[in-house]
């Protein structure tokens, strides 16, 4: 297994509602899984969880066979590359730097970065199409291009596990589905495996093996995108009326506006 | 490899003119000499036992502030922090200031004091900062240093207004910082408790580069954050108190020196780091010449001559990185 949660809970200090509340489910090598859910509903905690970088008030959170908190940070990142939410460099680096620090997880700590590294880093601008980037400053990148930019940084590290938390936001449609077919490429062949989390329940649909449905801190639905996706499910996780189509034998949701009934749409 | 050039060209003049500096006026061929222990046997005892040591003593403290302070900015992700951001500057003056208006005896009184109100204030911050039972919270470590520092400061300024002109005048001069107090004895016992952080820091500089990313960028990225920033912490820490302790108060080398580095190197602690140590140990040794001729035979404080060289210099490049 690369992933496993049993019974797995975790509320932060001082704050009554678990963020995490008795969660299961196992991960397995190859797969590609989309974590969906609404804001706060415990997607990114459940990641942090899954990676150990916080430890469970209860239940077990287990990584690549072992206690998720027993890795060394050195020794997960050289076999997971994470895309976090948040980041803020405090200090001006240039893009080609940046993805470098990808490659630090696999250089001890006084030895010089090899022409294999530099070749890695390479390769991994070219993956994410940033290679055109390599000598601008973050801080002129636009929303998207900083997210390829990440996307690159943890290609370099040669992860055999890539884990996106809300990667695609602020990316645009072209730049967005470049994202998800990368990653359904990179589990096809070499076989990684990739956890998603995304508000694109539609996207989710289409290129995940399976779909995790967060609500409350609870994975309220578990399993292959056509099975958990229901309408039922979505308007009570979203809190929305929605209309749930087939597009190809996937579902694809669409909100509602007010008023609007499922019916009012131009068929199928 | 020009830079690094430049920058070795530039320590080793500093440290040359640092020997060569002095109220008592020597030329270079006495100075050689004097290194070789021949010649004027005053001249052998100027250079061999008070301006090599002193010089050195110099180097050694000014290239350790400017890499505790590039440490420093990194790990509290704060590009103004320099080495007495933590508290320690006012507990070391404190201490120090106690000894000399107490009027405690011997060369090492001084040094030490201030060397343990130093180390009470980096507990005092550390253990303000250190929430949830494991936690290092770099935000509140930057607070609780600011705030331990001004009360400190507020008892130094207590214990000023109440003491005698004597040691108003000594307590002032030594707050500013100097090499007075400097011989080879100074400059071991220095070395004892430098070498250790330095090197320490030095093997951080991966990580460090890492942990300018955000705590959990930089774990993401293979950095283990909690023990990290202890290590870096306690390093930083028992740098500073020893450069405190042998040298006073020095300002703005820990901070310029830095930036200066950063403004043509870059960020890459790994190269950040060595030039940092070269460049503030150049700055500084050039200083405390200075300090020492520019009104001889008195000495100005060398934190004054570093605030004056440093500040002006700091404000043209930063010219140049905004254009």
């Amino acid at each position: 297994m690369i992933f496993e949660a049993r019974a797995l809970s975790f509320a932060y200090p001082a704050i009554d509602v678990p963020a995490v509340q008795d969660v299961s489910l196992a991960i397995g090598r190859g797969e590609f899984v989309a974590i969906v859910g609404p804001n706060g509903s415990g997607k990114t905690t459940l990641v942090r969880l899954l990676l150990g970088a916080l430890a469970p008030t209860a239940g077990q959170a287990r990584t690549l066979g072992r206690a998720a908190r027993s890795w060394s940070a050195r020794a997960l990142a050289q076999r997971v590359g994470v895309v976090a939410q948040r980041e803020e460099p405090v200090f001006p680096l240039r893009v080609r730097h940046m993805v470098t620090l990808g490659r630090y997880p696999h250089v001890g700590a006084l030895q010089s970065l090899s022409s294999v590294d530099e070749a890695v880093v390479d390769r991994a601008l070219a993956y994410a199409d940033a290679t055109h980037l390599g000598h601008r400053w973050i801080a002129t990148l636009s929303g998207g291009e900083w997210q390829r930019v990440r996307l690159a940084r943890a290609l370099a590290q040669e992860p055999e596990v890539l884990v996106l938390d809300e990667a695609t936001g602020g990316l645009d449609v072209r730049h967005e589905m470049e994202v998800f077919e990368l990653v359904a490429g990179l589990v096809t062949d070499p076989g990684l495996t990739a956890v998603i989390v995304t508000h694109h329940v539609n996207l989710a649909a289409r290129y995940a093996d399976r779909v995790v449905v967060m609500d409350g801190g609870r994975a309220v639905a578990v399993g292959l995108p056509a099975q958990v996706l229901t309408q039922p499910l979505l308007e009570q996780v979203f809190a929305w009326p929605v209309t749930v189509r087939s597009w190809r034998g996937v579902p694809q949701f669409l909100p509602l506006k007010r008023g609007e009934s499922a019916q009012h749409g131009d068929g199928s | 490899m020009r830079r690094w050039t430049g920058l070795a060209v530039l320590a080793v003049a500093a440290l040359a003119i640092g020997v060569l500096a002095g109220p008592v006026d020597l030329g270079a061929r006495d100075v050689v000499s004097g290194l070789m222990g021949r010649g004027d046997p005053v001249h052998v005892v100027i250079v061999r036992n008070l301006r090599v040591p002193r010089v050195l003593l110099a180097f050694a403290v000014g290239g350790s502030l400017a890499v505790t302070g590039a440490v420093l900015q990194a790990l509290v992700r704060n590009p103004l922090a320099d080495p007495y951001l933590l508290g320690l500057s006012g507990g070391a003056g404190l201490g120090a200031v106690l000894a000399i208006t107490l009027g405690l005896a011997g060369p090492w009184a001084v040094p030490i004091a201030a060397a343990i109100g130093a180390l009470l204030a980096i507990v005092t911050v550390y253990r303000l900062a250190v929430v949830a039972g494991s936690v290092l919270d770099t935000r509140v470590l930057l607070l609780g240093g600011v705030v331990v520092g001004a009360f400190a400061s507020a008892v130094v300024g207590a214990i000023l207004a109440l003491s005698p002109a004597e040691s108003l005048r000594n307590a002032l001069v030594w707050l500013l910082g100097g090499f007075d107090g400097a011989s080879w004895q100074a400059l071991g016992i220095f070395l004892i408790y430098a070498v250790v952080p330095i090197a320490v820091l030095y093997r951080a500089s991966r990580p460090l580069d890492l942990l300018s990313l955000g705590e959990e960028p930089a774990r993401f990225l293979g950095a283990d954050v909690e023990p990290l920033k202890r290590r870096l912490y306690v390093s930083a820490s028992v740098l500073t108190a020893a450069a405190v302790a042998v040298s006073g108060i020095i300002g703005f080398v820990g901070l310029v020196v830095p930036h200066a580095i950063r403004l043509v190197w870059g960020h890459t602690h790994r190269s950040l780091l060595p030039a940092a140590f070269l460049l503030g140990g150049a700055l500084l040794a050039g200083a405390d010449a200075l300090a020492r001729t520019a009104f001889a035979p008195l000495t100005l404080p060398v934190g004054v001559v570093t605030a004056v060289l440093g500040v002006p210099v700091f404000a043209l490049l930063l010219r140049r990185w905004a254009t």
